[in-house]
């Protein structure tokens, strides 16, 4: 039996989209096989292993000195598919420097370091499923995928939820950035509603004076209510 | 209210920092972890036969030795071995591989009271892959495999896809090549 509902269609990209290119030779060609969900599938990673430092949701407080760029709040919801809170999830986010660079090796592009970012964060959902970073706004970059290939601002977010099944990265897109129609990893999604749901919306009420721009990114893991976690559903 | 999951993005060539910076997590026996302790090799190429050079990452999810799952909805979770944890994620290297430290996992429950073979759930995230792909690592030469229901949805040909074998001269070692494409391309699953 399965306890979690199916992809609606179009609201997931597919392995293979070849537009974006490193697709061609990593897309699997067989279709995957459905699976029932037994024991293996229902249980998933339970944070708790390795604590959150206070400061690990605060990406501007890494180092002495605050990074260069434009601070900003970065919060929401990671919710079920029934709108409810999922409480204790670990959400882990990275990024680019506002120049545009990853702290990391392959990244060539000749854009400056920032001493004083790394560009990586993580926190856990209160109870109500509220999660919350401090950032700076990310730069975008060139990316060899086509000629004079950018990737819109992003930042990658990876969440595991309560189940091997519910794990979801995905990214995080600003308003109103032109490079979002011309982006073939955002675009890889079918569905125009789907899509849109990865681009945050600013929000004045996150927005705090004399400080930082708010950006609310809800996020919705797989998973219902109906969802009988006990022995005799499975 | 009904809401339709958030889409899957790739993880992109740039996330060490942030999700592998770690090495213990490719530890999941830690001293004291009861059972059958073994090294579990992987290594990850795509349809050309090229590797993943560091831009790909392995999550394991397991049962213990006893195929107790370290999770509220096993209701054996309150003996599971407190020295062992059932998550580990690792980067490939510059030749595709990773090796984890871990224990052979016990047979587990399907939840109706047949047992599964002894098998690891696994993540396989990448640069070019837009969504995770989802497999299992069965161990070669486990009996129980004979009888898994899992294992029986696979066309026979392409069950040894899921296999790890014993490395020569390695002792308690296994690995396990994972083809994303191609020939003899890794059985994937729908979860």
């Amino acid at each position: 039996m399965r306890e979690y509902p199916g992809t609606r269609p179009g609201s997931q990209p597919e392995y293979l989209h070849e537009a974006y290119r490193a697709t061609i030779r990593r897309a699997p060609a067989q279709p995957p096989i459905r699976l029932p969900h037994t024991r293996s599938e229902l249980t998933g990673p339970v944070y708790g292993h390795n604590p959150i430092g206070p400061a690990d949701h605060d990406l501007t407080r890494h180092f002495a000195e605050p990074p260069q760029g434009q601070r900003i709040i970065v919060a929401g919801r990671v919710l079920d598919e029934d709108g409810r809170g999922v409480p204790n999830a670990l959400v882990e986010v990275w990024q680019a420097n506002a120049a545009g660079r990853y702290r990391h090796a392959v990244d060539t592009h000749p854009a400056p370091l920032d001493p004083n970012f790394l560009g990586a964060g993580r926190a856990v959902t209160d109870e109500t499923g509220n999660y919350r970073f401090l950032t700076i706004r990310p730069g975008a970059y060139p990316w060899r995928n086509h000629h004079n290939a950018w990737r819109p601002a992003h930042i990658h977010f990876s969440l595991f939820g309560t189940a091997f099944v519910t794990r979801l990265v995905t990214q995080m897109y600003f308003p109103g950035d032109p490079l979002i129609p011309l982006d073939p990893i955002l675009q890889s999604i079918p569905d125009q509603d789907a899509r849109q749901r990865l681009v945050s919306q600013f929000d004045v009420s996150l927005t705090e004076p004399e400080w930082a721009l708010g950006y609310r990114f809800d996020i919705v893991l797989r998973g219902r209510r109906a969802t009988p976690f006990e022995e005799g559903a499975k | 209210m009904s809401l339709i999951p958030t889409a899957s993005q790739t993880v992109g060539p740039f996330f060490n920092f942030a999700l592998t910076a770690n090495p213990s997590l490719g530890i999941l026996a830690r001293a004291g972890a009861r059972g059958e302790r073994i090294r579990l090799a992987f290594r990850v190429i795509d349809g050309d036969g090229a590797p993943t050079p560091g831009d790909a990452l392995i999550e394991l999810w397991q049962a213990d030795a006893r195929g107790r799952y370290g999770h509220a909805l096993d209701p054996r979770s309150g003996d599971a071995d407190p020295n062992f944890h059932g998550f580990g994620r690792l980067e490939t290297d510059a030749h595709g591989e990773c090796v984890f430290e871990t224990v052979k996992p016990g047979p587990v429950s399907d939840g109706g009271g047949a047992a599964q073979a002894p098998h690891i759930n696994v993540t396989v995230l990448a640069r070019g892959l837009l969504k995770p792909l989802y497999t299992r690592v069965y161990f070669a030469g486990e009996p129980a495999n004979a009888h898994d229901a899992v294992l029986a949805l696979v066309p026979e040909p392409r069950r040894a896809t899921l296999l790890a074998r014993p490395v020569a001269g390695q002792p308690d070692t296994w690995s396990l090549e994972i083809r994303l494409q191609g020939e003899a391309e890794t059985v994937f699953f729908d979860v």
